[in-house]
């Protein structure tokens, strides 16, 4: 009997690692297709979801990350709202844009993504461009969130690409 | 004999079964366990377990990881990915040249669309819903003395989703009333969405609908649908049938790779035949099905065709066209007298395109006549070169032409969609013919009914020497029917073909990438100029450009230039457009249609057409003018044409009184 119980538990060990090495594997190989490398596999990894997803899984994983990020982004314009009164305009349009974001692409991509790709990369590529039209509208250098909205455009990027390999 | 694929479980309750447990249930084994010793057969289903298990994440993995043609581009996308905040990294110039790119340099501040712009945008003659999301034309069809029209439809949003059918009639394919949803997603098998598809009239006149649902697993399915009512010459209400899906992906084929099903055909075998795009790794397929009654199907082992490297194949179409007669015919005549065409609409790239070829019904394959310009590959035909998509055709029996719709998205932002409430447009139905004169392209023209919107009208004829501009005052310019036709001067012609040291332009001329409408070469260009504003600093110019070809022939290009279309840095401006066969004797012939934010531009009687989106931020309303132009270094350009102003549709939302009024007309 113990050596029983002994075989169950190396199988079953050599199952998990192989399992998650080979899943593993498809985060990594996924992200080698992308524009970012190195940024596609910090935000899989960082998702307890990658170990077990598929390509559309990942897709999902990064398209979570872009309403996490947006929503954080309202929340720095609203912030900012107070902190530099004088640059309202170009707040007010960095609101709509990403609202934007947050309620219509989001949205489209997650349903598109599953069934009709090619709405997803629209969404997606169109994610990007709000970010970046926000970002062009502040004059040079006071911008509140150009980190923010940098990291939105190669989020999208990556989003993308990975969208692009489901049509 | 019925196909074994109908009887595939895709259901709620399906289970994988490579996931579930890797024992069988075998009573005998069970027995035979009892006797043996228990510790070796627990190894060898350890075993047995580690390994299939083991296969499962190979194969998982491989599904994953499909090859992928842009590899390379992506890479070296991925290197010159600059951090200029107003460059969209990464987007390559392979892909999708209609989706985003942003214009301007990395200062450009941002463009703020109000109100007064974004209400302008609205067409007054196209079809388009009062609000909300459309896209794929669907099901179009005549009956009862109605023309029937579905469309793919987000009832909640001004963005894709929750996609139901939409549904109009009209007596005459421009004047519309909206009438209530015709199917919504109500069915397991249409959950995710009630995507497009085409109607077939049976020998006794009734009606079957196939449709693609993605059903509550994402998966493609086929279903049938009639009107619950022949007797409604509405159709208001639609009836699903109780066995769907009749088709699922077969055997080869993913699950999401199989949607759109055509018109059926009858085959020479009294069956009933169709096609259903689709693809194998990258080569865009066409699966064939023949049925008698619609719900059991059998599935050819032949393709219609298939072009490698063109991906998927959507919203395939599939019809004859008559080699000597300039009239549409139904979508089941064959014989000598028949060329028959299949087009496709290649998802990688958003392009419809087709070819003409020979179908052979014996065993349901087609070839093209020219493979060098085969379905899908990027230098075959198109329909239309601008901004259209998703394209379906249908025969009227009533007038006896084969009409064609194309789906016209937007070409601004998805922000100022969810701003202005509303996305996409139907192009104007268009009779499709094949070119008796060339043989080798398709014709197209706006419906004749379009020309019952014209009011005023006002003709001119002019000369206009080399740089030139010339406003044409016709009042508002927003919404114009305009018919030319153009001479360049014999003598500049003469010049430029005699000269034997004159550059071969031709070669390498392209709309696209030889810099629009500014740039002049000797015999061009030359055209309108639409929702300009009078200092020019917005306008689309819709142009000829000749230039002189191989064996001192002139070529001519046909183009439409929407780069300064719109001071807005949100907005796609692409310059459009393609040559245009011009034959001995003919003049240049050119129709552009305007109807605010759409320009739909046919060149010599529709050999080559083109269909943009613009979206002019000054020249709207009492701003938008029209010029003519002449940017010709050498030629001067004789100019006759007629401008008409054109009324609205008045596309009206569903009430008894609007379809009575209809009726009467």
């Amino acid at each position: 009997m113990k050596m029983i119980k002994i075989m169950i538990i190396v199988t079953m060990a050599m199952m998990m690692g192989t399992a998650k090495s080979a899943m593993g594997n498809i985060v990594d190989q996924t992200c080698k297709q992308t524009p970012d490398y190195t940024l596609c596999l910090s935000l899989l990894n960082s998702d307890p979801r990658s170990s077990s997803a598929d390509v559309v899984g990942l897709g999902l994983i990064l398209v979570d990350k872009i309403k996490a990020l947006g929503t954080e982004t309202i929340g720095q314009i609203n912030v900012a709202y107070k902190t530099k009164p004088m640059l309202k305009r170009e707040l007010d349009e960095c609101n709509l844009r990403y609202k934007t974001i947050v309620e219509a692409d989001v949205h489209t991509a997650i349903i598109a993504i599953k069934g009709n790709p090619k709405f997803a990369e629209s969404a997606v590529v169109d994610a990007g461009i709000e970010a970046s039209i926000c970002q062009g509208g502040f004059p040079e250098g006071q911008s509140p969130l150009t980190d923010s909205t940098q990291k939105m455009v190669k989020i999208c990027d990556v989003t993308r690409a990975i969208v692009r390999m489901l049509l | 004999m019925a196909s074994s694929d109908a009887l595939l479980p895709i259901s709620a309750r399906e289970e994988d079964p490579l996931l579930s447990d890797g024992s069988r249930s075998d009573p005998n084994a069970e027995t035979h366990r009892r006797r043996r010793p228990v510790k070796g057969l627990l190894a060898v289903s350890f075993g047995l377990l580690f390994i299939a298990f083991y296969v499962a994440l190979i194969a998982t993995r491989d599904g994953s990881t499909r090859s992928n043609v842009d590899d390379a581009e992506i890479k070296s996308d991925g290197t010159a990915t600059a951090t200029s905040r107003a460059r969209l990294a990464g987007v390559s110039e392979k892909s999708n040249d209609q989706l985003w790119k942003l214009s301007g340099d990395r200062n450009t501040v941002a463009f703020s669309w109000n109100n007064s712009m974004l209400s302008w945008q609205r067409t007054a003659f196209h079809f388009q819903p009062e609000q909300n999301w459309m896209n794929d034309p669907n099901g179009p069809l005549f009956y009862k003395g109605w023309y029937h029209f579905f469309y793919q439809y987000n009832p909640n949003a001004a963005v894709w989703g929750d996609i139901v059918w939409g549904h109009a009639v009209s007596k005459d394919l421009i004047h519309w009333v909206h009438l209530p949803l015709a199917m919504v997603a109500d069915q397991w098998y249409d959950a995710n969405g009630v995507w497009t598809g085409s109607a077939t009239f049976l020998e006794d006149g009734s009606i079957v609908m196939l449709y693609t649902g993605s059903t509550d697993k994402s998966v493609q399915v086929q279903n049938l649908a009639y009107p619950e009512d022949l007797n409604d010459p509405l159709l208001l209400k639609w009836v699903k049938y109780s066995g769907n899906p009749v088709l699922v992906p077969p055997p080869g084929i993913l699950p999401k790779d199989f949607r759109d099903p055509t018109t059926a055909w009858k085959t020479s075998a009294g069956k009933w035949r169709i096609t259903i795009g689709s693809k194998i790794n990258r080569t865009g397929i066409s699966l064939v099905y023949d049925t008698t009654d619609f719900k059991t199907y059998e599935k050819l082992d032949t393709l219609l065709h298939k072009v490698p490297n063109t991906g998927m194949w959507e919203c395939v179409d599939f019809y004859p066209v008559s080699k000597t007669l300039v009239k549409g015919l139904d979508t089941s005549v064959n014989g000598p007298d028949v060329k028959h065409i299949v087009k496709a609409s290649m998802d990688d790239t958003r392009i419809d395109h087709y070819a003409i070829g020979t179908y052979f019904d014996s065993n349901g394959t087609w070839i093209p006549d020219d493979p060098t310009i085969d379905v899908g590959i990027s230098t075959s035909l198109r329909y239309d070169y601008g901004k259209f998509y998703a394209s379906k055709t249908f025969y009227d029996q009533n007038k006896g032409r084969r009409i064609l719709w194309g789906w016209i998205g937007e070409s601004d932002s998805e922000s100022a969609d969810v701003q202005k409430g509303w996305s996409s447009l139907q192009g104007i139905p268009r009779t499709v013919v094949l070119d008796t004169k060339t043989g080798k392209n398709l014709v197209q023209w706006p419906v004749e009914e379009v020309k019952s919107l014209r009011l005023s009208s006002k003709k001119f004829d002019m000369e206009v020497g080399p740089g030139s501009l010339v406003h044409i005052d016709v009042g508002s310019a927003a919404q114009l029917d305009i018919e030319a036709e153009f001479e360049i001067n014999k003598e500049s012609l003469d010049k430029i073909l005699g000269d034997a040291s004159a550059t071969v332009e031709a070669e390498e001329f392209s709309c696209q990438k030889s810099g629009g409408s500014t740039v002049r070469g000797a015999l061009g260009p030359f055209g309108f100029s639409v929702l300009a504003h009078e200092s020019l600093s917005e306008q689309t110019p819709v142009y000829f450009y000749v230039a002189k070809g191989k064996d001192s022939k002139l070529k001519t290009f046909f183009c439409t230039d929407s780069s300064r279309s719109s001071f807005a840095n949100d907005v796609v401006k692409p310059v459009y457009g393609s040559s245009v066969p011009v034959l001995k004797g003919e003049k240049l012939t050119m129709r552009i249609l305007v109807d605010h934010s759409i320009v739909e531009a046919f060149g010599q009687g529709g050999r080559t057409c083109i269909t943009s989106r613009v979206y002019p931020t000054k020249a709207i309303y009492g701003a938008a003018k029209l010029f003519l132009f002449n940017n010709a270094i050498d030629a001067t350009i004789t100019a006759s044409f007629n401008v008409w102003q054109m009324n609205s549709a008045f596309i009206h939302p569903y009430s008894e009184e609007a379809v009575r009024a209809l009726s009467r007309t």
